[in-house]
């Protein structure tokens, strides 16, 4: 009945007791919630959640499990996990692991038992912040001096942390019949399931370090490049802005989340750190063209501000239907356009898988 | 886009009366439908024969007409009205059929109506099983494998290509009337025949079957712009098999991960489009095989349903309302958020908690009835709970359930074997059978292998036996701490354990039993150690965004701690609260005998007390009502209605005053336990109930009013049941205490009779009397409704029964103003109704029941709360009596609000009552002292034949203009039968009747056929009326106990739709109606043209 203690404690003192689940130890981040009702393991396994410690707002996590198919990298990325209720089993067709078990042999600390709303209400109500989970600590107060000596990620350079060592091809499913465009993917933290998606376009996919400069990228003769996903601040990966500034006007590019937010620097225009991020499933974006709305996957704490473009360069193509942010944006002329959502979704709805179509189309006109 | 200009009045069609599938969740829809438009400033026209709702008030739409729903009477409304549109998708099935049936017959070109919401080609793709399947194979999804039969032999020839087991569905029907599942040729063939019958379009389809498949359901809306929005995911705990209406369900879905969620999504946003539902939420099922996660689509409501209002309070989102709307050609990304006012209706909810709907059987009304759940629908109401896991939820949303269980609970033993019949077979007791098979030990797997109730849930429920076994052992330091002496040392351990129990859904009285200690214990200990429920909100958002309605559930949470002092929250002075405050309670769950009117009743209160600028805070548990539309009250507790939990949100919200008079009988038990606890009962004293409910206060009352009670006398014990009997002389009627719906009610003639029943009211009251009251034969019953403020008091109204004493009250016919009653009687009535009003100082409302014989009143009961007629008399008089007596219980006298004498309306109102029967095959549908309608309509006309007729009509009894008439009655009622035989030859009926009664009416010259009884060879009786060659059966109860071929002379009628009359009184009051229908064209008015009659 008493199973080992957790503590989850917020820079500003706040402290929840819980249990401890998955790995031993002590991990800090931002804390941070998601609203998805479904898709843990897609989270879990997201790159950009590097450098935080997530809270998912649906209280019952673990109840199918997890399977490999379902995994959007090789291994969980996030600081730590935060649950109401861990499911003592998993029970689905596709189940391999129970989530308990996953996340002690990937070294994720948890924790569950907490009041995750009450968490969510603070995060909504001051804002994104530092944060610890501890399995070990014995004195809550000790932890909280640590939790607050913790490195902030704002102006840290987060990509390098996951982006891949060497250029690979994305050579599953059935790759070797492909006969469409070349694409490029920058790899800040991508998801498997952008380059599923590319594929399933007919693309032939080739991804390559966040680092990798303008000119070897274009020695590959991309079609088009897609600038992936990825955590932290757009502001500290200032190497892939420079890359992207070199390849506009050369090549088609789409650039998805943080990729959208460094087009947004290349473009010139500054981003801004919103007080909780979007994290979830169900946030309404508008196409300001076509008058559609899309049910999106959204991951994000970064915004651009096209409001301080130098120029006409850029114009928004989509916004957030609830709280009116640009999420869309492209160049007025080239064949350049980003987006702050997740079209390739996981978890998430398929409403914006579209949009690869859209870089498809892009692709073909400019060949 | 903005909302369309073109046009500018719409009819709306409600569902009609309540019954086994259509509820208040069609009153909620269309009240809702009805503010939006009128708010969008469309003139609003609205039909419907249930009177018992609040989308009939007069104020709800510009005109309404309290009508039958058939297309003959649809078209003369529209004839009057010529409306620009319909929106046909607001009530339910009957609606829909209805409107298929205008558009057929040419009415919508005719007077140029446009359907919105829904156009006729897609009404039928999704209802019609062989156009549905081919459109959902289209788009490239599978449904299961099915042929399409419209007769018996192409339904074999399907059969052979599937094997058993296989499901048979008729196509457009309700609910699954006349559905089932065929495990061998008799049966097969059995179903085949009755769902060909049954189908309005003598069409079944033969399905193979995935019965133990999980089975889920997505509530989808479109809106003009092609936009969908998936507003919930519901999971089935109770697998395929069972009518989702009778599973017990989960909101979101539990087991899927996001891929396969998503993959449902998808293939439902592509149901939608291809079905081609223009605008409006609809419903869609799906089935996943446990194993291979094969997804196939089971059916789809194109139109708001049950679902969808369990859906709205699920998740804050307001379907119905959003779906008017959209009808009128907004896009969802025009219409905002109600909950959050800042964000769009276009998005999909996001919930932080876990919502559990358990429905409510009433198999214990129907003896002789299959309890076996099956795909046909057979529960008569449902609760919904809150909580923050599935745990707490569960147990809530089974106390919630007023089944006399705490929680989740099971008592007595059970033998192994018997124990997995009773897994293996689907019944609403399923659930509590699974307590003992996980507490005696067997696995998760032999019972997935036994229920296909997956595993998960499965998991979670052991997870309470462990934690029960937990609380069990722990139970002698608990009750040490819970009785400790206060202000001793803190309770640290004790307080962790009574905080884990509760969040995992344990009641206080579950606690109480584990512990040996009183509820009132473990209450004082909770609150002494501060576990004390979190009220938390359904937000629509799982708190991304700050949520403007008070729309709140119970949860218990870990605290949250501060370490850091200098950031710890400052107290806020709680600021000075000057409003006044009141609570009203609502009625759980609807059951035979509580249902819809007393949810109304509620809806009026916070109504009038809105009106006052007094804060409502309404508490109910019933997912499908307008009670529980956060729009109703100013705070909405969607909370089980039980006296901790009421306690709970009392000593939060400190109101003045709680209103229990309303919501039936479950707010009015918690009125000694809250008087207990010092909560002000708000209106009539708990003291006046008392008196009213105690049969010896109660008979002193009587006697000092000079009031004639019929003999009575109590027992506790069968010996002095029969000394009781005896004094009272047979016949009686004996019942047990505290019930509502006459339950266990029964007449007994002799002593055997006498103790067979008094041994089941016994078991339904235990520690309570049973009550024994002389029965008076052949009385007129009539009901008498009285507001008062105290000191004044008003008749309301004055029902008279049409059938006569014996039958239940809310069974019976009613007449309003009385038809037959001299004038003299009915001003006596009014003097004791009023004197009795008088004497219990009663403030609110009063329910009298009189009988009268041989000019001789005689009082049979008082209720001192509203009663199921409040509705139906408030809509006949043009004043709304719930609001009066709300009104009048915070002090605003009658006087004052200028209720000051009886309105006898110069037209006629008939209530008549609907029944279930038709979903309990082979069950008798003789009325008797035991309540067995789901729900009512009402007749309004000039004179009391068209205004019965109206009622039949409305009730689904459709009597005939001419044809054969077959009469067979008790010899009672031999003389009585002459005059109405004589009356129907008079209008060109042909008789038929069985020998002894050809003979009678030979004697008085009218000309009867012979037909055999069913013994005496075929052709029979029953082959006649199987045969479609009977219009109408009059068949009255031969002996005290219904014989067998009775029976089923009666049953054969119900299920082929035949009218059938089973007393004299109602066969009089028919012969009148059919006068009327030959002698009148049928002609509607709109209620707001009655009450300007009532006006001058």
């Amino acid at each position: 009945m008493s199973p080992r203690t957790a503590w989850l404690i917020l820079e500003d003192g706040t402290a929840f007791r819980g249990r401890a689940v998955g790995a031993e130890g002590e991990r800090f981040g931002e804390a941070v919630f998601n609203t998805a009702l479904t898709g843990y393991q897609e989270v879990l396994t997201d790159p950009s959640y590097k450098g935080q410690i997530v809270c998912m707002t649906y209280p019952h996590i673990g109840n199918y499990g997890v399977n490999e198919e379902d995994a959007e990298s090789g291994k969980p990325w996030l600081e730590g996990f935060i649950i109401r209720e861990l499911s003592p089993i998993a029970s689905n067709f596709r189940a391999q692991e129970a989530l308990d078990a996953y996340l002690k042999r990937y070294g994720v600390v948890a924790i569950d038992g907490v009041d995750t709303r009450a968490l969510t209400l603070k995060l909504r109500q001051q804002g994104s912040m530092k944060g610890g989970i501890s399995t070990t600590a014995a004195d809550p107060q000790a932890f909280l001096k640590r939790v607050r000596a913790a490195p902030n990620i704002v102006g840290v350079d987060l990509v390098k942390q996951v982006t891949c060592v060497k250029p690979y091809e994305w050579s599953v499913e059935g790759s070797a019949a492909r006969q469409g465009p070349q694409v490029v993917v920058m790899d800040f933290g991508v998801k498997r399931n952008i380059l599923r998606q590319l594929a399933a376009q007919g693309c032939r996919v080739t991804v390559v370090p966040a680092t990798t400069p303008a000119q070897e990228i274009l020695a590959r003769h991309p079609e088009g490049v897609l600038l992936s996903n990825g955590p932290g601040d757009p502001a500290a990966v200032t190497y892939a802005v420079e890359t992207i500034q070199d390849l506009m006007g050369q090549v088609p590019i789409m650039g998805i989340c943080l990729g959208h937010q460094l087009l947004g620097l290349a473009f010139g225009a500054q981003t801004v750190k919103l007080k909780f991020g979007h994290h979830g499933g169900n946030h309404p974006v508008q196409d300001l063209t076509t008058r559609k709305v899309d049910i999106t996957s959204q991951n994000h704490n970064f915004a651009v501000d096209l409001d301080t473009l130098p120029d006409q360069r850029a114009m928004a193509t989509h916004v957030n239907l609830n709280d009116h942010t640009i999420e869309g944006m492209r160049h007025q002329e080239l064949p350049i356009f980003g987006i702050q959502y997740h079209p390739e979704a996981a978890p998430g709805p398929h409403d914006a898988q579209h949009l690869f179509g859209r870089f498809f189309e892009a692709m073909q006109a400019h060949a | 886009m903005p909302k369309r200009t073109d046009i500018k009045k719409i009819l709306i069609i409600g569902s009609g009366p309540i019954v086994i599938s259509q509820a208040c969740e069609f009153d909620y829809s269309g009240t809702q439908a009805c503010k939006a438009l009128r708010e969008e400033g469309y003139e609003v026209v609205l039909v419907n024969s249930n009177p018992a709702t609040i989308m009939t008030d007069p104020e709800m739409a510009d005109r309404t007409y309290i009508e039958p729903l058939t297309a003959e009477i649809l078209e003369k409304v529209i004839e009057a009205e010529r409306p620009d549109a319909l929106l046909p998708t607001l009530g339910g099935q009957t609606a829909l059929n209805v409107t298929v049936q205008l558009a057929e017959r040419g009415t919508l070109e005719r007077y140029h109506v446009e359907l919105i919401g829904a156009k006729i080609d897609a009404i039928k793709r999704a209802e019609d099983r062989s156009r549905f399947k081919q459109t959902i194979n289209a788009v490239g999804l599978d449904v299961p494998k099915a042929g399409y039969a419209r007769t018996l032999q192409e339904a074999r020839d399907i059969q052979q290509k599937l094997g058993f087991p296989c499901v048979i569905r008729p196509s457009f029907t309700l609910g699954g009337t006349g559905g089932g599942v065929a495990y061998n040729t008799e049966e097969f063939e059995r179903i085949v025949k009755l769902g060909l019958e049954l189908s309005m379009t003598t069409e079944v389809s033969v399905e193979e079957s995935i019965i133990g498949w999980k089975e889920f359901e997505l509530e989808v809306m479109r809106d003009c712009a092609d936009n969908v929005v998936v507003v919930c995911s519901i999971e089935n705990l109770d697998p395929m098999g069972v009518h989702t209406g009778d599973s017990i369900t989960v909101a979101p879905a539990q087991t899927l991960t996001d891929r396969e969620y998503q993959e449902m999504r998808d293939a439902a946003i592509k149901i939608i489009r291809a079905v081609g539902v223009e605008t409006g939420g609809s419903n869609i099922q799906f089935a996943v095989h446990p194993d291979s996660g094969r997804l196939t689509v089971i059916e789809m409501n194109p139109r708001v349903s049950r679902s969808s209002a369990l859906a709205s309070k699920a998740t804050g989102f307001p379907i119905a309302k959003i779906a008017a709307k959209l009808a009128v050609g907004y896009t969802l990304d025009e219409l905002p958020n109600d909950i959050t006012q800042q964000t769009p209706a276009c998005f999909e909810p996001s919930i932080d908690y876990v919502v559990v709907k358990i429905p409510r059987f009433a198999f214990e009304k129907f003896p002789g009835a299959d309890p076996t759940l099956t795909i046909q629908m057979k529960s008569v109401g449902e609760t919904m709970a809150i909580g923050r896991t599935f745990t707490e939820a569960f147990q809530k949303g089974l106390r919630g359930l007023e089944i006399n269980k705490d929680g989740w609970d099971f008592t007595g033993d059970v033998a192994p074997d018997v124990l997995k019949q009773k897994l293996a077979i689907p019944t609403a007791e399923r659930i509590f059978y699974l307590k003992p098979a996980l507490q005696q030990g067997l696995t998760l797997d032999e019972l997935y292998a036994l229920t296909k109730i997956d595993r998960w849930f499965l998991r979670q429920l052991y997870t309470l036996v462990e934690e029960e076994a937990a609380l069990k052992a722990a139970a002698e330091p608990m009750k040490a701490a819970l009785e400790a002496p206060p202000g001793g040392a803190r309770q640290a351990g004790a307080t962790e354990t009574l905080r884990r129990a509760k969040q995992y859904g344990f009641s206080d009285r579950q606690l109480a039993r584990l512990w040996d200690v009183e509820e009132g214990a473990v209450r004082s200990a909770r609150t002494r150690w501060g576990v004390l429920p979190h009220y938390y909100l359904v937000d629509t958002c799982a708190a991304e965004f700050e949520a403007r309605t008070p729309y709140y559930y119970s949860t218990y949470e870990q605290p949250v701690l501060q370490l850091d002092p200098a950031t710890a929250p400052k107290a806020a002075a709680a600021p000075a609260e000057h409003k006044r405050k009141v609570i009203v309670l609502g009625g759980g769950p609807n059951r035979i005998g509580q249902g819809i009117e007393f949810d109304y009743c509620c809806v009026h209160a916070a109504m009038a007390l809105r009106e006052l600028g007094i804060e409502v805070i309404m508490i109910n548990s019933n997912p499908e009502t307008v009670s529980t539309d956060y729009d109703t009250s100013d705070k909405l507790y969607f909370e089980p209605v039980t006296l901790e939990d009421v306690l709970n949100i009392v000593q939060r919200e400190q109101p003045e005053g709680v209103i229990v008079q309303f919501g039936g009988q479950t707010p009015l038990n918690l009125t000694t336990g809250l008087a207990k606890a010092g909560v002000k009962i708000l209106g009539s004293s708990p003291e006046t109930i008392d008196i009213a409910e105690d049969r010896e206060k109660f008979k002193q009352l009587l006697e000092a009013l000079h009031l004639r009670q019929t003999p009575n006398g109590t027992a506790m014990t069968q010996a002095e049941a029969q000394q009781t009997a005896h004094a009272v002389g047979y016949p009686c009627l004996v019942r047990p205490s505290y019930v509502l719906g006459g339950r266990a009610m029964e007449i007994v003639y002799d002593d055997e009779q006498l103790k067979r029943f008094a041994q089941v009211a016994f078991e339904v009251s235990p520690g309570f009397p049973v009550l024994i009251d002389k029965f008076l034969e052949d009385a007129i019953e009539v009901d008498v409704d009285v507001m008062g403020d105290g000191e004044t008091f008003v008749i309301g109204g004055i029902l008279e029964h049409i059938e006569e004493a014996g039958i239940h009250s809310g069974d019976s016919a009613m007449v309003l103003p009385p038809h037959t009653l001299t004038d003299e009687t009915v001003e006596e009535l009014r003097g004791a109704a009023r004197r009795l009003a008088q004497a219990l100082k009663i403030i609110g409302l009063m329910n009298v029941q009189f009988a009268v014989k041989d000019d001789a009143v005689y009082v049979l009961e008082v209720n001192p709360r509203a009663s199921r007629t409040v509705p139906f008399v408030s809509k006949a008089i043009g004043v709304p009596l719930a609001k009066v007596a709300t009104r009048a219980m915070v002090g605003q006298s009658l006087a004052a609000q200028g209720v000051t004498k009886e309105i006898i309306p110069p037209f006629m109102a008939v209530k008549e009552s609907v029944f279930p029967f038709s979903r309990f095959a082979g069950v008798d549908i003789l009325l008797g002292p035991e309540m067995r309608s789901t729900g009512e309509v009402m007749g309004i006309d000039e004179d009391f034949g068209r205004a019965f007729i109206k009622s039949q009509l409305g009730a689904g009894q459709l009597l005939p203009r001419s044809g054969t008439v077959f009469i067979s009655v008790k010899n009672r009622d031999k003389r009585a039968v002459i005059l109405v035989a004589q009356r129907l030859e008079e209008m060109g009926f042909q008789l038929v009747a069985t020998r002894g009664t050809v003979k009678t009416l030979q004697r008085y010259g009218v000309h009867a056929q012979l037909v055999n009884k069913i013994h005496e060879g075929r052709p029979n009786v029953l082959d006649l009326i199987k045969s479609g060659a009977v219009q109408l059966v009059i068949n009255t109860p031969s002996g005290r106990l219904p014989r067998a071929d009775e029976v089923q002379i009666r049953s054969a009628a119900t299920t082929l739709g035949i009218p059938c009359i089973t007393t004299m009184s109602g066969a009089q009051a028919s012969v009148n109606g059919i006068g009327a229908l030959l002698k009148h064209q049928m002609s509607v008015k709109s209620l707001q043209a009655y009450h300007e009659l009532l006006r001058v």
